[in-house]
This record gives structure tokens, sequence and C-alpha cells, in this order.
């Protein structure tokens, strides 16, 4: 039996599923009992945090600072003094790009000050017309790939100026040219540390996952107390958040150059710093680029997180319209998002791949072209915005600036339509909405609230000892004994539900859709592109059509989270199907197999590794939707984090809730990785 | 391709017992050993041998060829003198200067000024176009956009890839893309030029054309080369003087027409058994003395020319065939008994 038992491991798992029932049968609900609860035991964690933040903020290490306006040295906290700077530098570049595109005053009064100013109301930066602004954007298209981004890129702005979203895109915009800078500078420099150091890679890498993982909530509050409210906070939140997608890729592409090209390099005669700019990182591009577009895409998703601790700009009303479900409204600041996402994508990404012509014999006016074509645009641009000022007389000068919320809406057409869909479906939609809220839901909520403590500590370290050994169960117990010892086990469990039930339903959905598309080039092709689009989306964009359909309630957050999450589980299904080798194929062909014996017999054992690790993408996009679910309203750890959002005491909170969602992720990120890797092994594939 | 061999001459490079062990301890290890490194005994520790006690010299306009099968240590041994890695103990001089003890200011130097090498991947940038990639080693070294530029277009004349300036390495074919290694290596004008089995990725046909691709230029540039390879009828075709490694060690270092009448070791005589010895050895070593009384044909050979090449000319001859040497001046004679005996005759000998 025994023996039996060690070499059969479903037989162990069907033993550990059988204990884990009994443990939840006869272990009694009762409070104070440890087999049930765990005691709070870090309860004073989140407050040992505040008065370390506290400390460091306002007593550790005081220096004399030099105040003008009371002409005298204070005693200053060196670290306030730290990020105060940094705050008024990022501030200062935010504004300036602000002030060119719609005018202002803030960046002469950086360098005059507020009475000068004041006194001389002719010196402010007067903001291009958004004529310029989108003419210029299309010479820039033009001139990096060509007519196709031109047109693009204009249909793009032209759509922003049209639906009157002109000033809060400009406000997103300015907001994301500093911070998806700053944050791909940073990548790349950490990235390149990291390669050239072991030492520098492995102190790197778990911070990596753990940064990763914690949801972004969690960053805004320390970002709130260091940093104070406002753009600069959006945006700082916003580099902590999209850099390590960079540093990540920034590394893998280093790594992937082969030695020999670095050899060739080194014979060229080049010096440190020629090799990495000239060699190495041209040739890793296509993976810093990568990178590159994960951070303008993150810099986007954070666009609506951001606002929550004062960046102005699209975010900001596309959660007013969220809150006060105009839906039309918000499905246009979303369009605008996704438009400004992908036109940012395609140019820097066309940047990356710009060639130089030796050849070519220019003229003069050859040579400026662009810069010619620009200062026409800005000529005739001005000169339209006169004209336009004469012409509009009274109100607004719809050739000038286009005021926000002024232009053409289509909102009264999507809220008929959601109208229209409350009263012809509002019986089915309601319906459905109230049985699965009853009989799936809160049962499946009630029955992991149910679970005894221990009988989870099982489950989850049994499954990690059989598939990972003792090691594996370690690092899964102490995950969740983390958890466990907070007060919020059972929130933490209420996020549990939600994202297990997702992940159960997007895994099927995305395998049977990815086995479906894999079997054909073209299908397949159409699959991966959807997968593409779709993950340009920011996350919260699933939320808008959602809560047309079913309000506010756990349907909305789990089927967005749904949508969201089926993206990776169905790509990593058909590129690894399609990736079986072709001649794995044919020898089954000769061995007579059927198309369902060749899927059963051969792709599916031989991709089911790299499905895994789809599956576990899949978990991460869960987590993380769970948690912006929370801006619809669930009762999960999500809810917490931005409750202690507008605490004064939240640090604490936030950031050891933070760690509770992602210790969430890494636990199961443990337990499918180390599987599919000895799978993958097993199976000789890397 | 004469042989420049002439000890007068200063040597270009010199390796003076250059090892390098690879592992943790391989300095430590090599200093307990006392010069006596038993590989089996360093693998026990941890270490890998690489390169084992390697000592000699390239002279200028020389063509010494590493041969050995992979593991041998041979492109270690490149490395080691290229210092792509430094060697663990020894001397090598570069026209007379140790490299080893160059901080990396003076070994860039020595790189752009004096060095070029081509890789078996042929490791172009794949961001660069043909052109791009050719002017690389000149934009390095700070030469104007323009004059590398044009530099780059002649080294593309000289490799015969006029027209495919402006494409990108993924466009071409391995033997161009080989070419583009090749002109990029030239670039600077280097005295030395290295290569890490160049023609080892290219299918056989092409590999051969680029073999006399390669030899047409050594032709005209005459530089001091030291060219790796485990193909050993390539070494045979192209080398002044071969190095066979084995397990980090040189085997033999010779001729390649030594190498095959006089293998030093069993190792050595394994690779030489199955060579048509036609095909090494020279008229120089089958012809006789001048005899001013006997009739010689017309047709003349140089002394440095390789059997098979002109063994039918000889054999079609009815009379013995004059040999001269570079100046023209009559050497000796050839019989077409003498080819006939090393066509034909050496078998038995040989299967004996």
């Amino acid at each position: 039996m025994i023996e039996l038992l060690r070499e059969r491991k479903y037989l162990q798992f069907l033993l550990l599923i059988v204990v884990f029932l009994l443990m939840c049968m006869f272990i009694p609900a009762t409070d104070g009992s440890w087999l049930w609860r765990l005691p709070p035991l870090f309860k004073q964690l989140p407050i040992a945090i505040n008065n370390g933040v506290d400390y460091l903020m306002f007593d550790w290490w005081l220096v004399d600072v030099y105040d003008p306006d009371i002409e005298e040295y204070e005693k200053k906290p060196v670290m306030r003094q730290i990020t105060r700077s940094i705050s008024g530098f990022v501030l200062f570049l935010i504004e300036l790009v602000r002030e060119i595109m719609l005018g202002g005053v803030k960046t002469i009064v950086t360098f005059t000050g507020w009475d000068w100013a004041t006194e001389n109301q002719w010196a402010r930066l007067p903001g291009l017309p958004w004529t310029v602004v989108a003419g210029g954007a299309m010479i820039l298209g033009y001139r990096l790939s060509g007519i196709g981004l031109a047109l693009f890129t204009g249909f793009a702005f032209g759509y922003i100026a049209v639906f009157g979203q002109w000033e809060p895109s400009m406000q997103t915009l300015s907001f994301v040219l500093i911070a998806a800078p700053i944050a791909i500078l940073l990548g790349l420099m950490l990235g390149v540390w990291a390669f050239r150091s072991k030492t520098v890679e492995t102190v790197m890498n778990p911070l990596l996952n753990i940064a990763q993982i914690v949801p972004h909530f969690s960053y805004l509050i320390p970002v709130m107390v260091f940093f104070g409210i406002g753009d600069h906070a959006g945006a700082i939140a916003t580099i902590i958040f999209a850099t390590p997608p960079m540093v990540r890729l920034t590394i893998l592409g280093l790594k992937k150059v082969s030695p020999e090209v670095t050899e060739a390099g080194k014979m060229s005669g080049c010096t440190e710093w020629q090799l990495l700019r000239t060699v190495l990182i041209p040739t890793a591009r296509r993976d810093i680029l990568l990178g590159v577009n994960q951070v303008i895409m993150q810099c986007l998703a954070m666009v609506v997180i951001a606002s929550l601790i004062g960046a102005k700009g699209l975010g900001n009303d596309l959660l007013i319209a969220l809150n006060r479900l105009r839906i039309g409204l918000a499905l246009e600041i979303g369009v605008c998002i996704v438009l400004i996402a992908i036109v940012l994508d395609r140019l820097s990404l066309a940047w990356a791949n710009k060639q130089t012509d030796y050849f070519a014999d220019q003229s003069f006016k050859e040579r400026y072209k662009y810069s010619i074509w620009f200062s026409i645009v800005v000529a005739v641009g001005i000169a339209v915005a006169w004209v336009g000022s004469l012409f509009f007389k009274e109100g607004f000068n719809y050739l000038n600036i286009i005021p926000h919320n002024k232009g053409i809406t289509t909102e009264p057409f999507w809220q008929a339509g959601v109208d229209w869909l409350w009263d012809t479906f509002f019986y089915t939609l309601k319906g459905f909405n109230e049985w699965f809220i009853v009989d799936v839901l809160i049962p499946v909520k009630n029955a992991y609230l149910g679970m005894p403590v221990i009988a989870t500590f099982t489950l989850a370290m049994g499954i990690g000892y059989i598939v990972g050994g003792i090691r594996s169960a370690l690092i899964v117990g102490m995950y969740l004994l983390f958890i466990a010892l907070t007060e919020w086990w059972d929130r933490a469990l209420i996020t549990a539900y939600l994202m297990s039930m997702a992940v159960l339903i997007s895994g099927f959905i995305g395998i049977v859709l990815g086995t479906l598309c894999a079997q054909h080039p073209t299908s397949t092709r159409i699959l991966l592109t959807w997968c593409d689009t779709f993950q340009t989306f920011p996350s919260f964009i699933y939320l808008i059509p959602v809560m047309m359909l079913f309000g506010v309630t756990d349907t909305s957050v789990l089927i967005a989270i749904v949508v969201y999450a089926t993206i990776p589980a169905a790509r990593y299904t058909v590129v690894g199907l399609r990736s079986v080798p072709e001649s794995l194929h044919d020898a089954g062909s000769m061995a007579g197999v059927n198309r369902v014996q060749r899927f059963l017999s051969i792709e599916l054992p031989l991709s089911f590794p790299h499905i895994a690790l789809g599956i576990n993408q899949t978990v991460v996009f869960a987590l993380s939707m769970v948690i912006i679910g929370a801006l619809i309203g669930t009762d999960d750890l999500g809810q917490l984090i931005l409750g202690s959002l507008s605490d004064r005491q939240g640090v604490g909170n936030g950031l050891v809730l933070g760690f509770c969602v992602a210790f969430i992720g890494l636990a199961i990120d443990q337990i499918l990785r180390t599987w599919a890797n000895q799978r993958k092994a097993a199976l000789g594939l890397e | 391709m004469s042989a420049t061999e002439s000890n007068s001459a200063e040597p270009v490079i010199r390796c003076d017992g250059v090892y390098k062990i690879f592992g943790d301890n391989a300095k430590k290890m090599m200093q307990e050993s006392n010069g006596m490194v038993d590989a089996a005994k360093f693998q026990e520790a941890g270490c890998i041998v690489g390169v084992n006690n390697a000592s000699f010299e390239v002279y200028p306009g020389e063509l010494l060829i590493i041969m050995g099968l992979s593991g041998s240590g041979k492109s270690t041994l490149l490395r080691c003198i290229s210092r792509l890695t430094k060697a663990t103990a020894g001397k090598i001089y570069i026209e007379g200067e140790d490299i080893l003890s160059m901080n990396n200011k003076q070994l860039i130097q020595l790189r752009r000024s004096k060095m070029g090498m081509v890789f078996q991947s042929f490791a172009l940038l794949p961001h660069k176009t043909v052109l791009e990639n050719i002017a690389f080693p000149l934009q390095v070294k700070g030469v104007s956009t323009k004059e590398s530029i044009k530099r780059a277009s002649d080294m593309i004349e000289l490799v015969s890839l006029s027209g495919r300036e402006n494409y990108f390495p993924r466009e071409l074919s391995g033997g161009q893309q080989q070419r583009v290694g090749i002109a990029r290596s030239l670039a600077i004008e280097p005295d030395i030029w290295f290569l890490d089995e160049p023609f080892s990725a290219l299918d056989p046909l092409i590999r051969k054309e680029m073999q006399d691709e390669f030899l047409r230029l050594q032709g005209v540039l005459s530089k001091t080369i030291l060219f790796v390879t485990h193909d050993f009828d390539e070494a045979l075709r192209l080398a002044d003087r071969i190095a066979i490694m084995k397990d980090g060690i040189i085997e033999q270092l010779d001729t390649p027409a030594n190498i095959v009448l006089n293998p030093a070791t069993e190792y050595v005589r394994k690779f030489t058994e199955e060579v048509p010895r036609e095909k090494v050895l020279k008229i120089e070593s089958v012809m006789d003395a001048v005899d001013p009384s006997a009739a010689v044909a017309e047709q003349q050979v140089s002394k440095d020319a390789i059997i098979e090449t002109v063994a039918e000319m000889i054999l079609n001859s009815d009379k013995p065939v004059a040999v001269i040497d570079d100046a023209g001046k009559v050497v000796g004679a050839v019989h077409a008994s003498k080819v006939i005996n090393v066509l034909f005759g050496g078998r038995t000998e040989q299967a004996s």
C-alpha cells in the first residue's frame, strides 16, 4: 500500500483530498481555536511599518536647510528633502510638457515666482493649437514609418479632438511622456547592471517577482506618503510599477546575445560603453522593445489608478464616469486611452527600427524636409486658430483648443443602448445575475470561508509536497503563514475565491479556444492577433461593458476577470500546441494515429508544461483584476487596500495587504512553475 | 601562398607555455602543479584544461592553421591569443609586446589597429546593414562617417558583394554573410587576421568557393593568419603550417607535407591515413637533381606546385619536366615515374 502510494502521484492527491475534506467536516468553527483560525500575531506589523515610515520622513537624519521665506536655516529630515526634490523635478517636467500642449503659467513661475507672474500677465506659455499637435504627431509618424502610421496617428488625435477629450488627453499624454521614458531608462540601466553582475541579479530577481505581483493600489500608499499627492506622485507610482518588466526583458534580451557577437564587438575594438551601446543593446533590441512596449502599456494601465492619488487627465474622468455609471462617456474615454496607447506603441517601435541611408545625396530641402513641414504646420495651425478666434467671437475657439466635454459625444447613443438592453433583457439578465450570485457565487464563497485554516494549509502544502518535495511545501507554507497571521485571512479567502473561480472558467475557455484555434494556421493567427489587441487595453477597460450588463455586483467583476484572464490561457495554449515539432506530427501520422489520438497522445502531453505556464499567467492576470475590481465594489483584500488609500495611517495596512495578495500569487506560481519545469525537463524540452 | 617561413624574421605571434584552465580555483591549481598539468587530476578538482602548454611562433605573412576536433581547445587557444579570454599562465607576444600584461586601453588600441577576426556563426550585427556592419570597426575607432563608408564600400568590392550594401544580414545567404564577416574583419587593414572556423557553417560547395575566395584574398593581402578548423582537408588545402591539437595539447606542428609524411603521434597518423598524398606533397619533394645531359620537356613546373595540380601535365609529357624556383631558375626535373609512384605506389605501403 505504502509502496503503491509512493509511486502513484494521483493516489497521493486522492489521499490528500480525502484528508482535506475530513478536516473541513470535523474541525468546528469556534473562535479562538487555532485549528480554525490562527491568531493575528502580525496585527502590529502595519503599525510598525507606519512608525518606521514616519521616523524616516520626519526624524531621521536632520540637516540644516535654508528656507528663503523666513530667511533662516532650519532643521529638516534628509529623506523629506530628497523626496521633495524628486517630486519637484518630476512635476516640473510634467508641467512643462503639459503647458507646451495646453498652455499655462507654472513653468514660468518655477523660474520667476508667483509674484512676478501675477504682475506680468503676458508671461505664460500659450499652448499649441490642437491642429499643430495633431499635425506634428502625423509628421512624426510619417517620418518614422510612413503614410500608414501617419494616417492612424491623425485618426487617433482627430478622434480625441472631436470627442472633446483633448484637454484630459493631453494631461494624460504629458504624464505618460515623462513617466515612460524615465521608466524605460531606469529599467534599461538596472537591467544592464544585473546583466553585468551576478550578485545584483541574484538580489534583484526576487524583488522583481514581488514587484510584479503586488497589486497596483499598494504602491500608491507609500508613494503618497513619501511624495505627496498630484501628478508627480502618479508618475512616480507609474514608474515604480512599469520598471520591473523593462528590467526583466532587458536582462533576458542581453543574455540571448550570442557570445560570438559580443566577441566580434570586442575584436572590433569597442570600449565597454561602445560594446553596450552599439552591440549589446541593439542586438537585444527585440526583447528590449518588448520591454518598452510593456512600459507604455503599464503607464496607460496606471492612468486610472494613478488618478486615485491625484494624477489629472483621462483616468480621473474615466473613474468619475464609471462611478456615476455613465457608460457611454466611459467608453469614449476608454477608447481615447487605448488610442493613445497604440499610437505611442507604434511610434516607439518605428523609432527603434529606423534606418539611416548613407548614399542619399540630399539637397537642403530634402534634408530638412520634416522640420520645414513642421514649421509650416505650426504657422498654418496658429493662423487657423487666429482666424478661428475671429469666427468664434463668443464662446470657445474650436480651432485652438477644444474645451473639455464640449465635443461631439455618442453618449446618448450608448446610454440608449444600455437602456434598451436593460429594458429588453432586464428579467433575463437579472435572472441570470441572481441565479449566479445565489446559487453559484455565494455557496462557493461560503465554502471557502468555511475552510479551517489547518485544512487550507494541509491542502496547499500537500500539493506543494507532491509536486516539488519538501522545499516547495515549505515555501508555500511560508507564504500562507504570513497571510494567516495577519487579521485578513477571511478577506484573503474571498480574494482567493474570486480568483480561483475566474481561473477555472478562464482556463477552461482559454484552453478550449486555444486548442480549437491551433488546428489551423489561419485561426491561430487570428487568435494571436486578438490576444495582442486585447492585451493592449488597460485592464479596467473591461469593467465598462460588464457594468453595462450586470451593474455593480460580483458577477460583473467575475466576468471582467474572466475576459481579461482568458488572454494568457488562450495564447499559451495555442503557442504551446503550435510549437510541437513537425517531425513528431509526421512520426505520429506514420504510426497511423488519427486526429484525436494525435492530439491526446502527442500534442497535449508535449505542450502541457507550456499551457501550465499560461495558467500561471492567468492567475497573475486574475489577481490583478480582482484587486482592480475593488473599484466597482467587492469585499476582498482589494477593497481594504482601496480603503487604506484614504487613511492617513494606511501605509502599513496597504503594504501588508499588498503582500498578502502577492503571496497568494507567488504560492500558486511556486507550485505551477515547479511542476512545469519538471515536466519540461522530463520531456527534454529545454 | 608561398611559405614565408624564415627564422631570421621577427615572429608576429609568439606563444610561450600558454595554459588556459577553466574553473574557480584554476590559478591555485596551476601554481601547485609546477608546470606539469595533468588534465585528469585537474578535472577531479573541478577544473577543465582548455589549453595545455602551447608554445609556437607565427611569422609575418604565414598562414598557421590550428586543427582539432571539437573540445580540443583550438578555439580557446585562438581566444587566448586575441585575449578574448585571458590565458591562465604563459606568455603571449604580439609583435614583441606582451599582451597579457596590457591594460584594457592598450588592448583596445591593439585590436583597433592590428587585429581582425572572423567567426563561425558570422556574428554580424543584426540591426546594421551590410555597409554599416563593415564600417563598424572604423566607426568604433572614431573614423568619420564619410570616410568609413567609403572604406567599407571598397571592402564590399573586395569581397564581391557590390549591390548589396543596404541589405540586412538576415537577407543574405550564409556564404554572403561570411563575406561580410570577412570584409568587416579586414576593414581596419589589420596585420593579424584570426579566423575561427570561418567556413564550417557553410554547405560543402559554398565552402569550397569560399576557400578559393580566401586564397585569392590572401594572395592579394598577405596577412599573418591564425586559422582554426576541424576539417583536416581544409587545413591541408590552405595552410603553410598546421598545428594539430588534442585535449588542449599541440600534438604536432609542421608543414602539411611533413605531417602527412611523418606523423608525430598515433593520433596524428589516424588523420593522415586517408589523405591522398598527391594533394599535399609538392613537386620539390619528388624532383631529381638537374641532369644537364638529359632532355627535358618544354613545360616547366614550379617547385612549390602541389603534385595533384600538375600530375596530368607531367604524365602526358614523354620527357621529364623541368622544375623551376620562384626566380624562374631551373632547380631540378621531375619524372613521370615518380609522380605515378606518389599517385598509386604509396597505397600498399600505407596499407601494410
